[in-house]
């Protein structure tokens, strides 16, 4: 018998976060209270030392442990955004924790696991590491979800997206089963070829796909799966929010992607009017939905189900050049999301009071440089030009035009038209009114000067420079994209 | 390919021939005298009071799932110690690695108080 060799160095981004996670866990029972500090810190420096791990990777591409994991530009891309958002949760997290009274250390270690199924995601070659991946991602989110578990809400959003969460799950294994049973193996490329030689039963990988699809619709929060994505990020404690909106939905669209280009080409034009209807679905319920909520985390919640239409935009375009604009998007929409959901984790009371859009009343006097941030992240979402979600929608609304699909991208500029309404009630009510004239009396306590920590306040400058950053010089990170864009052939 | 499943069904048809066998032959073979002794569920034990459909303390629930996690990994010893002599070093070190895993779970929730039963 012939042993296996083990190399590490293709998994080592997912290997030094493990470790680090494992010490965060082993090392908060034996840390007085008011240290825990340390051990977000610790974590910090897991995400930055597997960030330096994960450029190794770039010097190791090709395929490992029997074709289970694939490093290529594209993963290694996805690792990156996978840790830049860690990392900022991380930061953004530390002063909210202590606020609210919930500094747990299992906190950053569950953050830390989550990435690591996130990166296994980007990273897998074969349907079972991709749902080993998911489950990894998801079972820290759900725990994330009800952090706050003495608040009814918080809980609610646990229990809520577990229950849907694992429904979904299922019908994604279901799938998988079904691809099995039609073409005899779990893995991507050979999918493919198995498709190709026209031996199969086509019922059977057609019912797969939709399976599929319904799973990783349900992940990314597309239309029609997107229900639970509103009171699950209503209740999800304001960090996890953020983080749940742009890192496991980027992994999603990591795996909904490589699986669907990779492994299943030969059928596109079946699954090509699908991704069509469930965008126009999703941009449309998403902008009309976010227009009517008065709780800016619910806003954010539909502009994120928006958001996700806009990309199946790209999705649809069926090119190269669609992937890389999705690749970049995904980093833009990442970094402009953080930056909100930090400043509205910055400006919140203990107990996640003055979240709703007319409490954001007076920001604009009391806290100039927030508020400037917090409109620079809004117009961001909207797309104006100068900022990251400008470039980025061009490039996706771009790719979609070459594709011909002149009738998806009408309906989305339109939305994105529309979106301008609801990004700018909170920058109205920040900047043209006083507080209280909503009707709402303000505790004294409440006006009292904002304590910023410094970790929220790196988060929220880094988060403007990347969105004007990405926004004025986009082509370094779009070739970068565009060259791991391999997928179609 | 479903030729490859045929000892599994053989083992259920056998696992339940000789369970429903043996349960079946007491029911035809034994005496039934039922008096109200024998029907308790502890026969000259304590006699129940109350009903058992009561709210348990969630910590039967956390310890009760402790055990599950903890034995289902010790499960994964049988199948390495059977072919350990194969495995070598290779093994050894990746058995290690799975141990020292589980090993950090179990100081982690000890030192967080999971397994004292009078901690609050």
């Amino acid at each position: 018998m012939t042993l296996p060799q083990v190399p590490i160095l293709p998994i080592l981004p997912e290997l030094i976060l493990t470790l680090f996670g494992i010490a965060v866990m082993l090392f908060d029972p034996f840390t007085a209270k008011p240290h825990k500090s340390w051990l977000s810190s610790l974590a910090f420096i897991g995400v930055l030392a597997a960030l330096a791990g994960n450029v190794l990777l770039l010097a190791a591409e090709g395929e490992y442990y029997n074709g289970m994991i694939i490093v290529d530009s594209f993963s290694v891309f996805f690792n990156f955004l996978f840790l830049i958002i860690a990392g900022l949760s991380i930061l953004a997290s530390r002063q909210y924790l202590v606020r609210e009274g919930v500094n747990h250390s299992e906190y950053y270690g569950l953050l830390l696991f989550a990435t690591v199924g996130m990166c296994f995601m980007g990273g897998a070659n074969e349907l079972i590491m991709i749902f080993i991946g998911l489950e990894i991602t998801s079972i820290s989110t759900y725990v994330l979800a009800g952090f706050r578990r003495t608040d009814l809400k918080s809980n609610e959003a646990a229990i809520k997206y577990f229950l849907l969460g694992s429904f979904a799950t299922a019908f994604l294994l279901y799938g998988i089963a079904l691809m099995y049973g039609a073409t005899h193996t779990t893995h991507l490329s050979q999918i493919s070829s198995a498709l190709l030689t026209g031996r199969i039963d086509l019922r059977l990988v057609l019912a797969g796909t939709a399976l599929m699809m319904v799973g990783f619709s349900f992940k990314v929060a597309t239309a029609p799966f997107q229900i639970w994505t509103p009171d699950v990020y209503e209740g999800a404690p304001i960090p996890v929010t953020g983080w749940m909106s742009v890192g496991p939905k980027a992994a999603g669209f990591a795996a909904f992607l490589r699986v669907f280009f990779v492994a299943l080409p030969a059928l596109d034009q079946k699954w090509f009017w699908v991704l069509w209807v469930s965008s126009v679905l999703t941009m449309t319920i998403g902008n009309t939905a976010a227009m009517l909520q008065s709780n800016i985390k619910r806003m954010l919640a539909y502009s994120s189900i928006a958001h996700a239409g806009y990309i199946l935009v790209a999705f649809a375009a069926l090119t190269p050049n669609g992937i890389a604009s999705i690749m970049f998007y995904l980093l833009a929409y990442s970094v402009m999301n953080l930056g909100a959901f930090a400043v509205i984790s910055a400006w919140s009371l203990s107990g996640e009071r003055r979240v709703t859009i007319d409490e954001f009343a007076g920001l604009g006097y009391r806290q100039p440089w927030l508020a400037a941030a917090f409109t620079v992240f809004l117009l961001g979402l909207t797309g104006i030009p100068l900022t990251a979600g400008f470039t980025g929608k061009f490039f996706m609304f771009r790719a979609a035009i070459n594709s011909k699909l002149y009738w998806l991208t009408i309906i989305a500029l339109l939305n994105s038209a529309a979106s301008l309404y609801y990004y700018l009630r909170p920058t109205i009510a920040m900047y043209m009114r006083e507080p209280g004239e909503s009707g709402r009396t303000s505790a004294p306590q409440d006006s009292a000067p904002l304590q910023i920590s410094m970790a929220t306040k790196v988060v929220i400058a880094v988060s403007v420079l990347a969105v004007f950053y990405l926004g004025l010089f986009p082509s370094t990170i779009l070739d970068f994209a565009q060259s791991s864009a391999f997928l179609v052939h | 390919m479903l030729r490859s499943y045929l000892p599994i069904l053989i083992q259920i048809i056998l696992a339940s021939l000789i369970g429903f066998g043996i349960l079946g032959l007491s029911y035809l073979v034994g005496k039934h005298k039922p008096t109200p002794e024998k029907l308790m569920p502890y026969e000259s034990g304590v006699r129940p009071t109350g009903s058992a459909h009561e709210r348990f303390a969630v910590k039967f629930y956390l310890t009760a799932m402790l055990f599950i996690l903890f034995d289902v990994e010790v499960i994964f010893l049988y199948p390495w110690a059977v072919i350990y002599r194969e495995l070598r070093f290779f093994g050894f070190f990746e058995m290690l690695t799975f141990i020292l895993v589980v090993l950090a779970g179990y100081v982690y929730i000890w030192k967080k108080g999971a397994l004292d039963w009078n901690k609050n």
